[in-house]
C-alpha cells in the first residue's frame, strides 16, 4: 500500500469508530437520561405517568410514616406543591424531614411517586444544587440553607 | 507564627516559579547553560519551599490550633491523629496545597533525575512546569489561602466531614494527585517539544518514565477510591458513573492511550503529532477534572465547600494552558517531521486501534459528564446522566477495545499477519470458550451476556499468559534454551502481559459483583437469622460504644455457613456530635475473593433494625486486578532501558542524539 492508502485507511478507520460512538452516544442520550423535576414541574408539565424522573425537594416536616417491610411514605414539597411518595428500603444517614432530598422513579398513574432510589448525599450542610434551584424559584429559598452549605 | 512562615513559604515558591518560567526559557534560546541550569535550582528550591507550606500547615493541624480559619473548619482536637494529619487535604484549601506540593515534587525530580535530558530541553520542561505551579500558586493565595487567621481563636473545631474520617482519605487523594499532577510532566514535555519544534524516537522515551508512574498512581487511585465509596457509602456499589468519578477516569484513560502511543513513537518514530496532541489532552482532562470538582460547578462529597471566584480562577487556568496548548499545538505541530510508514496490520495498528477505541470511550465519558451541565447552561433543563448511558456507550466500546487486548503484543512491528497471530491465540481462545461454557452450565437461566463477559476477561488473561510464552518460547524450545530467552526478555515485557493480565482480573471481578450479587434488605429482630446465599446470620443485639470524637451504635451478628459459624460482623452507625451528624460504618466479611456485606439503616421501636445484606462474588478481584495493573506498570518502570533512559542504538551511535526536525 502506498502511504496515501494507508493513510485513508487510518483515517477511514478514526471516522468510522467517531461516528461509532456518536451514533452510541446520541441513542443513549435519547433512552437513558433522566430530567429533574420540582413537585410544581411535575404538576404543571403534566409528567406522564411511567416516565422516570427525578424528584427533589425537601420533606415535607410531619409527613415521614413508615409501614411494615422498610416501606416510607413521605411528602416531598417545593413550598407550592407536595407530591407523596412511597418507597421501600432503608433511608439514607441524612434523610431527615424538613431537609432537601432527591429521589428517582416514575409517577404512578394516582399521582403518588413511586421512588425506587433515594438519594445518599454525603454532609449534613449539602443542600442538592437542583433542590436549592427549585426552592428559589418558587420563591421559599431561605437564607438559612445558604449559611447551612 | 507556624501558619505565617507556611504563608511566607508559599510565596517565595510562587516567586521562584515566576523566575523559573521565564530564565530558563530565555536560557534555552541562547543557549546560555548559566540561565538554563537556574531552572533545576529553582524547582529543587520550590519544592523546598511548598514542603515548608505544606508542614506548616499539617503542624497547625497536629497542634489542633483553631486560630487557623481552615484548621477551625475542618478539624476537632478529640479526631485521632491519623486523621488530623489526613485532615490538612480534606478540604479545599489544603487538598490545592497538596497538590502544588506533587506538582513541585514532580518538577524537582526532573531537577534531580534529568541529568541525561538535553539541557535546552530540560530547562524548557521545567520552565513549563513552572507555568503551572505559578497559576496554582497564585490561585491558592488569592482564592484558597489555608493559612488565614481567625480574629478570635475559637475553642473547639468544627470537626472534619465525618464521611472523610477514614483511612481512605490518607491514601486516596494522594495517589489520585499523583496520577493527576504526574500528566503534567507529560504536558510540559510536549509543550517544550513544540517550542523546540523538534522531537524525536528519544522524547518519547523521556516521556514515558514520568506517564507510566503518573498513570500508575493513578489507577491505584482510582482503585482505592473506588474501594472506599463502595466500603463507606453503604449501597455496596463500587462505580456510580458520578461526575466526580468520571474527572478520574477521563485522564485515566486518555493516559493510557497515550502510553500505547509513546510506545509506537519510541520505537518506530511514528505517531509523534498525535502522542503530542495525547499528552497535551491528557493533563487537559487532569486540569477540567481538577475544574469540575474544585469549582464547586459539581457538587459532591468531593466539592468541600464552593466559592464562585475559584470556578472562574479555575475556569480562568484552563482556558490558559488546554487553550495555549492547543494553539502552540496547531501552529507548531505541521512543523513536525511526520514518521515512519507501517501496514493497518501491524503493532503499530493494533496500537492505533487501541488509540482510537480509548479516546472514543473517553469522549463518550467526557460527554455523558457535561452534557448535563451544558444543558442546564443553555436550556435550564436538569438532567442526570447516570449508569444507563455508561453501559450504552462506554461499554459497547471497550468490548472490541478488549478483544484486541491480546492481538497487540503478538503482532510484529511494521507488518503483521493476523491470520498468523488469530492461530497462536487459538489456545487463548479455546480457554475463552470453555470459561463461557462453564459459566453457562454454572448459571444457566441467568444473564445472557455476563458469561461472554467472563469469557472476555479470560480471553485477556490467557493472551497475556500466550505472549509470554511466545516469547520465551517455553512450548517451542528445550526449556534450557527457553529459560535463558526468559531471563532476557526486558522487564517491560512482562509489564505488558502483567498489566494486561490484570485487566482481564478486574473485569472478571466486575462482571460478577454486577451479574450475581444478590441482597436482602430487611428488618431484623434481635436473635432472629436472615439467610443469603449459603450464609446465615444471626442478629445478637446492639451495643453503644464511646470512640474518640462520635457515639457509635453497634448491632452484632454472628456468621454461619452451613451451621458452623465462620466470624461475626458488627455494623454501625456513628453520630459526631461536633457536626451533628451521622455515617454508617458497613461490615465485611472476606470469603476469598468475595465479600458479605452488611450496613445499617435504622433502628426501630421494637429493638429490630434494617439492615442491607449485600453477597458480591469476587468482588475484591476489582481492586486485585488494578493493584496487578500497577505491578505491570511497575515492572516496566523498573525496565533498565527506561530507567538508563540513554536512547543510544548500537546503529546509530555514531549520530546525534536529538536531531532537528527539518
Amino acid at each position: 500500500m502506498t502511504r496515501k492508502q494507508r493513510r485513508l485507511v487510518l483515517i477511514g478507520g478514526s471516522l468510522g469508530v467517531l461516528a461509532l460512538a456518536a451514533v452510541l452516544v446520541l441513542s443513549a442520550l435519547k433512552d437513558s437520561i433522566v430530567f429533574f423535576n420540582s413537585p410544581t414541574d411535575v404538576v404543571e408539565k403534566h409528567v406522564a405517568p411511567g416516565t422516570r424522573i427525578r424528584l427533589g425537594g425537601l420533606v415535607k416536616p410531619g409527613t415521614v410514616q413508615r409501614g411494615d417491610n422498610l416501606a416510607v411514605r413521605f411528602e416531598v414539597t417545593d413550598g407550592n406543591r407536595a407530591i407523596a411518595v412511597n418507597y421501600k428500603g432503608i433511608l439514607p444517614d441524612l434523610f431527615r424531614e424538613g431537609q432537601g432530598v432527591i429521589t428517582e422513579g416514575t409517577l404512578e398513574p394516582g399521582g403518588t411517586f413511586k421512588a425506587d432510589s433515594v438519594l445518599a448525599k454525603h454532609d449534613e450542610k449539602y443542600m442538592p444544587k437542583e433542590v436549592a434551584d427549585a426552592l428559589k424559584k418558587q420563591g421559599h429559598w431561605k437564607d438559612d440553607y445558604e449559611q447551612k452549605k | 507564627m507556624i501558619a505565617e512562615i507556611g504563608h511566607y513559604a508559599l510565596v517565595l515558591a510562587l516567586g521562584l516559579a515566576l523566575i523559573q518560567s521565564i530564565v530558563p526559557v530565555i536560557g534555552a534560546r541562547r543557549r546560555d547553560d548559566t540561565l538554563m541550569g537556574v531552572a533545576s535550582t529553582t524547582a529543587l528550591a520550590q519544592f523546598a519551599f511548598v514542603a515548608v507550606a505544606f508542614g506548616a500547615l499539617t503542624a497547625c493541624y497536629v497542634s489542633s490550633d483553631f486560630s487557623v480559619a481552615n484548621v477551625f473548619e475542618n478539624s476537632h482536637s478529640a479526631m485521632p491523629l491519623i486523621y488530623k494529619f489526613t485532615s490538612v487535604w480534606g478540604n479545599h484549601e489544603g487538598s490545592m496545597l497538596l497538590w502544588v506540593l506533587i506538582l513541585s515534587l514532580f518538577g524537582a525530580a526532573v531537577a534531580a533525575f534529568g541529568s541525561n535530558l538535553p539541557a535546552t530541553l530540560k530547562a524548557n520542561v521545567l520552565a513549563v512546569q513552572s507555568w503551572i505551579a505559578s497559576a496554582f500558586y497564585l490561585f491558592i493565595l488569592i482564592t484558597s489561602n489555608p493559612f488565614l487567621r481567625l480574629a478570635q481563636a475559637p475553642y473547639e473545631g468544627r470537626d472534619l466531614n465525618p464521611i472523610l474520617q477514614d483511612m481512605g482519605l490518607a491514601i486516596h487523594p494522594p495517589l489520585l494527585y499523583l496520577g493527576y499532577v504526574g500528566f503534567s510532566i507529560s504536558f510540559s514535555f510536549a509543550i517544550a517539544a513544540l517550542i523546540e519544534g523538534r522531537i524525536d524516537a528519544a522524547w518519547a522515551r523521556w516521556v514515558r518514565p514520568w506517564t507510566l508512574a503518573a498513570w500508575m498512581c493513578l489507577t491505584l487511585g482510582i482503585a482505592m477510591g473506588s474501594y472506599w465509596a463502595y466500603y463507606e457509602l453503604g449501597w455496596g456499589g463500587f462505580w456510580f458513573w458520578d461526575p466526580v468519578e468520571n474527572a478520574s477516569l477521563m485522564p485515566w484513560i486518555a493516559g493510557t492511550a497515550l502510553l500505547h502511543s509513546a510506545v509506537v513513537m519510541e520505537k518506530r518514530n511514528a505517531l509523534k503529532v498525535w502522542t503530542i496532541l495525547l499528552a497535551i489532552l491528557t493533563f487537559s482532562l487532569s486540569l477540567i477534572g481538577t475544574f469540575l470538582v474544585r469549582s464547586g460547578v459539581l457538587t459532591s462529597v468531593h466539592t468541600f465547600a464552593s466559592d464562585p471566584t475559584r470556578g472562574v480562577f479555575i475556569l480562568g487556568i484552563l482556558v490558559l494552558f488546554i487553550g495555549g496548548g492547543l494553539t502552540l499545538y496547531a501552529w507548531r505541530a505541521p512543523m513536525l517531521k511526520q514518521g515512519g510508514l507501517f501496514a493497518p496490520i501491524s503493532r503499530e495498528g493494533a496500537l492505533v486501534f487501541n488509540n482510537l477505541f480509548l479516546t472514543a470511550a473517553c469522549a463518550t465519558v467526557f460527554t455523558g459528564t457535561l452534557y448535563p451541565l451544558a444543558l442546564e447552561a443553555l436550556t435550564g433543563e436538569k438532567i442526570s446522566v447516570g449508569a444507563p448511558f455508561f453501559d450504552l456507550t462506554f461499554g459497547p466500546l471497550f468490548i472490541p477495545l478488549l478483544l484486541m487486548v491480546p492481538f497487540g503484543p503478538l503482532m510484529p512491528w511494521k507488518r503483521g499477519d493476523l491470520l498468523g497471530v488469530a492461530q497462536r491465540l487459538l489456545g487463548a481462545a479455546a480457554v475463552a470458550v470453555i470459561a463461557i461454557a462453564v459459566v453457562f452450565a454454572a448459571t444457566s437461566g441467568g444473564p445472557v451476556l455476563a458469561p461472554f463477559g467472563i469469557g472476555l476477561a479470560v480471553f485477556v488473561m490467557a493472551g497475556a499468559v500466550t505472549d509470554l510464552v511466545e516469547r520465551s518460547g517455553v512450548m517451542r524450545m528445550p526449556f534450557r534454551t527457553a529459560l535463558k530467552r526468559t531471563q532476557g526478555l526486558p522487564r517491560s515485557a512482562f509489564g505488558t502481559a502483567v498489566a494486561h493480565f490484570g485487566l482481564g482480573v478486574s473485569l472478571i471481578g466486575i462482571v460478577c459483583a454486577s451479574t450475581w450479587g444478590s441482597e436482602a434488605i430487611v428488618s431484623v429482630k434481635p436473635n432472629a437469622t436472615v439467610s443469603l446465599q449459603s450464609y446465615d446470620l444471626t442478629f445478637d443485639g446492639m451495643v453503644s460504644r464511646q470512640g474518640p470524637n462520635y457515639r457509635e451504635l453497634v448491632a452484632k451478628f454472628t456468621v454461619r455457613e452451613g451451621g458452623v459459624v465462620i466470624g461475626t460482623m458488627e455494623p454501625s452507625k456513628r453520630s459526631f456530635p461536633s457536626r451533628q451528624s451521622s455515617t454508617t460504618e458497613a461490615a465485611l466479611l472476606t470469603r476469598g475473593a468475595s465479600q458479605l456485606y452488611l450496613s445499617l439503616g435504622d433502628p426501630n421501636e421494637d429493638g429490630s433494625i434494617a439492615i442491607r445484606l449485600y453477597h458480591k462474588p469476587l468482588v475484591l478481584l476489582i481492586w486485585l486486578g488494578a493493584l496487578v495493573m500497577f505491578l505491570g506498570g511497575a515492572l516496566s518502570l523498573s525496565d533498565r532501558r527506561l530507567r538508563v533512559g540513554a536512547p543510544k542504538p548500537a546503529r546509530n551511535a555514531g549520530k546525534p542524539v536529538m536531531q532537528p526536525a527539518e
